[in-house]
């Protein structure tokens, strides 16, 4: 029987890996909860090891994962500060999730400024990452409606930083990777809506030039994203779903969201995903949309979170897990180097499950190593294929940088730490923000930085 | 534009026990939600600062603090008399503080038995015996009592903390039955291991949701139940672990 509340265990030890979305790599950590904000400042004097701040783990890559170290997991402090309905300014402890922030904020009538593919990310961690949304480019990155936050380092300082308090330390932080120190809390600007429902349009399109035509005609559609199949080549090639929406304007019951029941029972075989299954998927996906052009009103779930539906979905691509790809490549090459990098991928015969295009907006990131500039952007994942995976990823990050692009670090295993310098040329600017406790296997990996202490 | 408030009733007069703990912020967050009126009692004056600003946001009609250590019997009297007059009544006490308790420290040191049955089993006599006596003048009122599967029998892993939580029991029952005749409900609640910062140090992959828990113990606030196993999955296991003979239960490890 398992013991209820025994102290015998108490001692904290090596625990089994705390896994990253994409499921590599894979590191061995102790996993220290923090449930106060008083927690981090407690915890220091007893740490021997790096640490990590983290939350739910839902980087793709290593950005999120501290091999040997401390990961200090904040989803426990996760409380509600303030909220002021005039203002829509929520204030909450940096482990609060987005769903939870939803559950609190739709029924009110709010909603978030800015949000990623799944609500299953903690509030610190969207901005250690400075994520973007479908509304990038109307709206800027999550960093931009982020208007003030504590930022406490393990030699006890604590700084308030906001763009006119610490200005430096708040763009540092802003897509600081979690190493600049640790975030207690942070305040975030919600807007209000009068339903949960989104005006949605579906476009079929075939090859990036209809991609762009698309583009040009949504700006002012808030929300635009698109599917794309990048297994087909030929006449196929770069077909895909033009997706678009807004909030409704016609107000209807802001009922909260039920929770999520399914759940991927268990790891699909390495072979599960291959190029047949998904040249099959990706054929249904595209005519799932039987007409050129689908007009619906949809919940904001589904148009948001269509994966949240089904915990733990990344089990689909087996044990060895799956490596993402996210580029941004400047308009001035955009559209010849997304149809080199679809081409490369569509030759390579490695299929790409889930394909996501999308433009940016020239709204300015805040935080000095943010992802997104203006151009276009393409993620892209693949189940991992010993021995071809990574020469292939290795030649579509040598591409982003011919093309002046680069790749985002939140989805990243695999890029070299001379490729990273190249995308990143500020970080040796950034790295004087560093806290010298906090560190992550990303960090160590792409400045081959030796582990501290 | 609140419905979130909506679903509810008529506001109650809630006053929480060691509010900074797990299970008890948990089921306050569901309290809050619904509207109803909170006086909060802990220890640790930033933790219940947190706590008290996280349940205005989320609707608490009222939210009121006081500061205190519950060890300390002799305050009883004034903090209960202090709160419910905050309140103005007082419809429900939800009694939530305990301490795990180091348990083989505890098998080497009688004082820090002590400590942990204090804690445990002699703080919580002395607010229930205030509190039951307010309440049987009134005729109503609940009582909603943390104890423990553990306090349905002794094991040699935990012993200490469970004989706590077992006279916990104990005295609940045989208070029920004293003051139900006055119309006044006595809930003993009986969690499982739950994930919360009391178990962090533990294995926590098979530990009840504290978020699920909590929903479970509101309900069963709401129906005036008497005993409560949470997860429910916990009364047969109970039911079948107090049953093992004596001989054979002295020779495992459980």
């Amino acid at each position: 029987m398992p013991d209820p509340n025994s102290a015998q265990e108490a001692t904290p030890s090596v625990q089994p890996p705390f896994e990253s979305w994409g499921r590599y790599p894979s590191y061995n950590a102790h996993l220290l909860p923090l449930h106060w904000q008083s927690d981090f400042a407690a915890v220091v004097p007893t740490l021997r090891d790096s640490a990590l701040p983290v939350g739910m783990g839902r980087s793709y890559g290593d950005s999120c994962l501290l091999k040997d170290g401390n990961l200090l997991v904040t989803t426990g402090m996760n409380r509600l500060l303030s909220f002021d309905p005039a203002t829509g300014l929520l204030t909450a402890e940096a482990g609060i999730t987005l769903a939870q922030i939803l559950d609190f904020a739709v029924p009110r009538g709010f909603f978030l400024p800015v949000t990623p593919g799944t609500k299953y990310v903690t509030l610190g961690g969207a901005i250690a990452n400075d994520i973007h949304g479908k509304n990038h480019h109307v709206a800027g990155t999550f960093g931009c409606h982020v208007t003030q936050f504590e930022l406490v380092r393990s030699d006890g300082t604590r700084r308030l930083c906001s763009p006119t308090e610490n200005p430096d330390w708040f763009a540092a932080t802003i897509g600081g990777l979690g190493i600049t120190g640790f975030i207690p809390w942070a305040t975030l600007r919600l807007k209000p809506i009068v339903s949960r429902s989104i005006d949605y349009e579906g476009i079929q399109f075939h090859g990036v030039d209809e991609f762009l035509d698309l583009t040009t005609q949504s700006q002012n559609i808030e929300y635009t994203v698109s599917w794309i199949d990048c297994a087909s080549t030929g006449r196929n090639f770069a077909r895909g779903v033009f997706m678009q929406g807004d909030h409704s304007p016609t107000p209807s019951p802001l009922t909260p969201s039920p929770q999520p029941k399914l759940v991927f029972p268990f790891e699909a075989p390495g072979f599960a995903l291959n190029h047949t299954t998904v040249s099959l998927f990706n054929t249904a996906f595209f005519h799932k949309q039987i007409h050129q052009r689908v007009v619906s009103l949809q919940d904001y779930e589904p148009f948001f979170y269509p994966l949240d539906k089904v915990l733990h979905w990344n089990r689909m691509y087996g044990k060895r897990g799956l490596l993402q790809f996210q580029y941004v490549i400047p308009w001035e090459h955009a559209r010849e180097g997304t149809i080199a990098i679809l081409r490369e991928v569509a030759n390579s015969g490695l299929a790409s499950f889930l394909a996501v295009l999308k433009a940016f907006g020239d709204v300015p990131s805040p935080g000095m190593m943010s992802f997104p500039k203006p151009g276009i952007t393409l993620a892209l994942d693949f189940p991992i294929k010993p021995g071809k995976s990574f020469p292939l990823f290795e030649r579509l990050a040598d591409m982003t940088l011919e093309f002046g692009g680069r790749l985002y670090p939140a989805k990243d295993a695999a890029m070299t730490a001379s490729q990273f310098q190249a995308f990143y040329p500020q970080w040796q600017q950034f790295a004087r923000y560093k806290d010298p406790l906090l560190t992550s296997s990303f960090w160590e990996r792409v400045t081959g930085e030796p582990l501290f202490r | 534009m609140n419905t979130t408030a909506s679903t509810n009733l008529t506001p109650q007069k809630i006053l929480v026990l060691g509010a900074t703990s797990g299970i008890a912020e948990a089921t306050c967050r569901i309290w809050a939600a619904q509207g109803h009126s909170l006086f909060l009692v802990a220890r640790n004056p930033e933790k219940l600062a947190a706590v008290a600003a996280d349940l205005r946001v989320r609707g608490a009609s009222y939210v009121d603090t006081a500061v205190a250590d519950l060890d300390d019997t002799d305050q009883h009297p004034a903090l209960l008399a202090h709160a419910i007059n905050s309140l103005t009544g007082m419809d429900i006490a939800y009694l939530a503080h305990g301490v795990l308790g180091d348990q083989s420290q505890a098998e080497q040191d009688f004082n820090t038995a002590a400590h942990i049955l204090h804690t445990n089993f002699m703080a919580p006599v002395s607010l229930l015996t205030w509190l039951a006596n307010f309440c049987v003048q009134r005729h109503s009122g609940t009582l909603a009592v943390l104890s423990s599967v553990a306090g349905d029998r002794g094991r040699k892993s935990n012993y200490v903390y469970g004989s706590s939580k077992a006279g916990l029991s104990a005295f609940l029952g045989g208070l029920r039955n004293r003051v139900d005749r006055e119309g006044v409900t006595v809930l003993t609640i009986k969690p499982g291991p739950v994930k919360t910062a009391m178990t962090a140090s533990m294995d926590q992959k098979k530990m009840a949701d504290v978020d699920q828990v909590a929903q479970t113990i509101v309900k069963a606030i709401a129906a005036k139940k008497d005993t409560l196993y949470v997860p429910f999955l916990w009364q047969p296991i109970m039911c079948i672990i107090r049953h093992i003979p004596e001989r054979i239960f002295k020779k495992l490890n459980l």
